[in-house]
């Protein structure tokens, strides 16, 4: 394993297996709110980079600012990283309703219908997913978080008659209680 | 202690500053990733207050959008600064699925679903169809075996309709 974090010129050096899994553990922890978040996570990864090895026999386990920096955007750059920013609790910000709208739309029609209603800023999540039929004709998702039940209902009917969608059939499920929030794999902000 | 604390404070309606409300919906979209994430965000806000271009904001500095933050976080009404990941590119396979409850049998078939670590996101809705969830596991042949295990402990049938595209995916709550 190279562990050589010798910077030369501009370049970057990248962090070894161990150290981005370490790194991926701990941003998604989030990030600690002070003057320098990405060296105070620096720091960490070398604090954990010491514990098993000497300094003095591996002084290159120093993980840098940089390179913190460097992977994060490489992330976010590559796509594994969707988004790197604020996660609120929607609930406590007044979004007490959620609908899931689900649609049985012509095979033929899904793709320029679906990519209309990602654009509309009330959408929050739009999902192309199998048939099973006879009991499930739906094939796309989409979410709407709003205020109320009676807004996000109101939201839905604009989306409906802007968008000339009132011959789809659809149908409307809003939740009632969340009975689990957390997985153990599940349990980080993802897109699935 | 501490719990109760954030509970009253979560429950109350929170009026949120002129300041806290742009972090809130500024910060959702992204955080600049450089050395000084926060004095460059006290320094957009100054500059835009300089050009007129947001009207109501105090002069900013790092520090005073540091303890604007930490306290939103003590309130509980921000979970933190984090990565929203892409499951796929993460490995492991998703599925959501659905299951068609008697009401009599509800909770009982909710905690039967919970057990399994790889159930997350669990919601009753409305429809016959009333019980929505997320499964997350290793392998797709994982997704099946907890299916299958689902199926049998409860004598019901899944629903199970994994993501085929994505068209828009962009969680975003402005105040």
């Amino acid at each position: 394993m190279t562990n050589l974090a010798l910077e030369t010129g501009s370049e970057i050096l990248s962090l070894n297996s161990d150290q981005l899994n370490k790194l991926r553990e701990i941003v998604e922890q989030g990030l600690p709110i002070n003057s320098q978040p990405y060296l105070a996570i620096a720091n960490q990864l070398t604090a954990m980079s010491v514990t098993t090895v000497s300094v003095k026999q591996m002084p290159s386990t120093a993980v840098s600012e940089q390179q913190v920096i460097q992977q994060i955007s490489t992330w976010q750059s590559e796509g594994l990283i969707r988004r790197f920013g604020l996660v609120v609790k929607h609930r406590q910000l007044g979004y007490s309703a959620n609908a899931m709208i689900v649609w049985n739309i012509d095979d033929i029609d899904i793709d320029a219908i679906a990519n209309q209603l990602a654009l509309r800023s009330e959408i929050s999540l739009c999902y192309r997913r199998p048939r099973r039929l006879p009991d499930w004709p739906y094939n796309l998702f989409c979410m709407i978080h709003g205020q109320s039940t009676k807004q996000v209902e109101t939201q839905i009917a604009t989306i409906v008659s802007e968008l000339g969608l009132s011959h789809i059939d659809k149908d409307i499920l809003f939740s009632h209680k969340a009975y689990k929030q957390h997985g153990a794999r599940y349990q980080r902000q993802v897109s699935a | 202690m501490r719990t109760a604390t954030i509970e009253s404070a979560a429950e109350k309606i929170y009026a949120f500053s002129t300041l806290e409300k742009y972090l809130i919906n500024t910060l959702q979209k992204g955080l600049p990733i450089c050395e000084s994430p926060f004095a460059m965000i006290a320094e957009q806000i100054n500059y835009q207050t300089a050009n007129n271009t947001l009207n109501g904001m105090p002069v900013c500095n790092e520090k005073l959008i540091i303890e604007t933050l930490n306290n939103l976080l003590q309130l509980g009404i921000l979970t933190r600064f984090g990565p929203m990941f892409d499951a796929a590119c993460l490995g492991g396979a998703f599925t959501l699925a659905a299951i068609d409850v008697p009401h009599s049998r509800f909770e009982e078939v909710a905690d039967i679903v919970n057990s399994f670590p790889q159930v997350a996101h669990n919601y009753e809705r409305s429809h016959q169809l009333n019980m929505w969830f997320v499964i997350g596991t290793e392998s797709q042949a994982e997704i099946d075996y907890v299916i299958d295990a689902i199926e049998s402990k409860t004598g019901l049938t899944v629903l199970n309709v994994p993501k085929l595209e994505e068209f828009y995916v962009g969680l975003y709550f402005e105040v």
